[in-house]
């Protein structure tokens, strides 16, 4: 277990390094001055060729990439272009967030995904089967900014029961803070949700027709005791890995939907970012995102061992 | 005679399909008795696994199920889903073909050994364990306290299967079912667990329903045999009597298709053709297509009844066939 999880970090850590180099290498393709554009029309030479310095893109290429790792080692990202603050700061600033739009977003997924996924399987051919059928097809095919733009039509511009963006903290006001995160949240999670459904139900349905659930029924089980303890534990192995692949395509979607609700996390600010092309902040956001990512993936595998014991973790 | 633990009456199962009814199982009557064994033979897709499945309520989805199945004399055909769910868990063990599917992967052995007694006989969590300890030792799983905390994986073929007998005697039941409980072993294997069983039987007195498509293990075993051939019964007796004296073709030819000591694989017989389809049934015997002998004009149109050739020994024929015959025609 000890050895699984260092190996793990390690594995992680070298994936991190990489998209550092990556996004490194991307920024240097766009045209483009990053320094001119943060000054605007208007500025001293001097001005410039101090902010440059700063910034340190006067020296050689490999020399700035490796005082970036190096920096970003000891938890400094650098400064931003625009504001000249540190970017560290910036983006766990804007952590919070996002980390809430995400969890609430996984949370409404898989609070709709597990019931609609194990009854439309269990009772397979009902009117419940066929409306998480119909449900699972929809959210899978209705892009999630468009569902987003619906909703906010809907739930603000025709029935006016929610805010239409923004964003309220929760310690300043909780009913607030919960109207602003209900929209963006289920936009988020809807795709997840309907394709979460679809694969559990799939998986369900698959496990049931198994051996071994023919076993349990056999021994006179209740059918829902043969359901919990012998078909969803097995179908739940393979949900997972999806749910992980899931997660990260959750992450991106968070971010489209941070900028179509005004939502003031790592979504924003990486959009922010581009445009205003603060290369730092950038980086910044990216590699934060790719360690959340990373983060995920591991617990997932580590569940993914709990669940299944022909998998040692060693 | 003593009362039989399980017998069948009538049992027919069908199947609607777009492309008519399958008659899958038809007309069905066996029974065991205490401490006896029963062996249903019959090729692949003849109906033996789904007449007991369809007779203890483990009929898969849309199937119809008819007749009448007692189970120590109480009505199992008439109780309701939860009640012979119950009968069938207190009273009926099974034993099924690949042990390496019928076990569940992601719980331990002991726990699924246990849990029958834990749904039927209200033990505890410590009770359950402590009975799978025992059982397991019972079919001969060495150092029992260890491995009952072991999955499925952990275990060999032969040790799953032992692990899957020790799971249908958890309840002591009173008749044991093995659906080609051997097929899926080696030879060394399959001989230890069928001597298994015919331990357990006679320490425990169980009856026993063994079906098989293997008539070597059947002599070896059985009190009585029952074959089938597309979903019906066309022979049965005593096994010494189904051996020495077979009145139907088919049972002739399968007899004669055995593998025995000092005859050549090669010089074996094997019966041309293919099983009927059960949407398919000819109208009058199904075996009538493959039939070597045809000994009677009505065979091609009209099914013929079982007839009694000799006491307790019953023949699905308008004739009673001579094994020379069938065994030179075939050849
Ligand atoms: N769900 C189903 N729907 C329709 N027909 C079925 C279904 N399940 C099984 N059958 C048919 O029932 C017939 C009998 O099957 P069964 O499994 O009882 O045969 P078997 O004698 O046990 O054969 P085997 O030796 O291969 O186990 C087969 O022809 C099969 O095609
Ligand atoms: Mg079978």
């Amino acid at each position: 277990m000890g050895r699984f999880l260092v190996r793990r970090l390690a594995q992680s850590a070298v994936v991190l390094l990489g998209v550092t180099l990556v996004v490194f290498l991307l920024l240097q393709l766009v045209p483009g001055d990053p320094v001119r554009v943060a000054l605007g029309t208007r500025f001293e030479q001097d001005t410039y060729d101090a902010l440059r310095e700063r910034a340190g893109l006067d020296r050689p290429l490999p020399v700035q990439y490796l005082s970036y790792v190096g920096n970003a080692l000891t938890g400094d990202l650098g400064v931003s272009f625009r504001s000249g603050d540190p970017v560290t700061g910036i983006v766990l600033e804007r952590l919070p967030a996002t980390l809430t739009l995400a969890f609430f977003a996984v949370l409404f997924a898989l609070l709709v995904s597990f019931p609609l996924g194990i009854l439309s399987a269990v009772k397979n051919g009902s009117v419940l089967d066929h409306v998480a059928r119909v449900f699972s097809q929809f959210g899978v095919s209705v892009p999630d900014f468009w569902m987003g733009i619906l909703a906010i039509i809907l739930f603000t511009g025709v029935l006016g029961w929610l805010p239409p963006s923004g964003y309220t903290p929760l310690g300043e006001d909780p009913v607030d803070w919960f109207k602003h995160l209900v929209l963006p949240s289920v936009t988020v999670g809807l795709v997840t949700a309907a394709i979460l459904t679809r694969f559990i139900r799939s998986s369900v349905l698959e496990a049931m027709s198994e051996d071994y659930v023919r076993t349990a029924e056999g021994k006179g089980l209740s059918p829902r005791r043969v359901v919990t303890r012998h078909v969803l534990r097995n179908a739940l192995i393979p949900v997972v890995t999806v749910a992980a692949v899931q997660l990260a395509s959750l992450l991106g979607g968070v971010i489209v939907i941070e900028v179509l609700f005004a939502w003031p996390g790592l979504g924003q600010l990486t959009f922010d970012a581009v445009r205003a092309r603060d290369y730092p902040v950038l980086q910044g956001a990216v590699l934060l995102v790719a360690a959340l990512f990373l983060l995920t993936n591991l617990l997932v595998d580590l569940l993914y061992a709990k669940l299944d014991p022909r998998i040692s973790v060693r | 005679m003593s009362e039989p633990v399980l017998a069948l009456e009538g049992l027919t199962v069908t199947f609607g399909s777009a492309r008519g009814t399958a008659r899958v199982v038809d007309g069905v009557d066996w029974a065991v008795h205490p401490g006896q064994t029963l062996a249903v033979v019959g090729e692949s897709g003849s109906g033996k696994s789904m007449t007991v499945l369809s007779a203890t309520g483990l009929a898969p989805r849309g199937a119809k199920v008819t007749g009448t199945v007692r189970l120590l004399g109480e009505e199992l055909t008439a109780m309701s889903d939860a009640d012979r769910r119950r009968a069938r868990g207190r009273h009926i063990g099974f034993v099924y073909q690949d042990p390496m599917t019928s076990l569940n992967p992601v719980m331990t052995v002991g726990r699924q050994v246990s849990e029958a007694c834990e749904e039927h006989l209200g033990m505890s969590k410590q009770e359950g364990r402590k009975r799978a300890v025992e059982l397991l030792g019972l079919v001969g799983i060495p150092s029992p306290e260890e491995r009952v905390d072991n999955y499925p994986h952990q275990f060999s073929g032969g040790m799953r299967q032992r692990v899957v007998i020790a799971m249908a005697l958890a309840n002591e039941p009173e008749v044991l079912i093995a659906d080609e409980a051997t097929t899926a072993l080696d030879v060394t294997t399959q001989a230890q667990i069928l001597e298994l069983v015919a331990g357990l039987q006679e320490r425990l007195g169980t009856a026993v329903v063994w079906i098989t498509h293997d008539l070597g293990v059947v002599a070896g075993i059985a009190d009585r045999v029952v074959v089938m051939y597309g979903g019906r019964i066309i022979e049965q007796g005593k096994v010494d009597d189904l051996f020495a004296d077979p009145a139907h073709p088919y049972t002739q030819a399968l007899l004669a298709a055995r593998p025995q000591p000092g005859v050549r694989a090669d010089r074996l017989l094997t019966i041309a053709g293919t099983p009927p389809l059960p949407t398919e049934l000819p109208p009058g015997c199904a075996f009538w297509p493959r039939c070597p002998v045809r000994g009677d004009a009505r065979c091609e149109h009209e099914e013929p009844p079982l007839v009694e050739v000799a006491p307790g020994h019953e023949v699905r024929s308008f004739y009673r066939a001579d094994p020379a015959v069938t065994e030179e025609r075939s050849a």
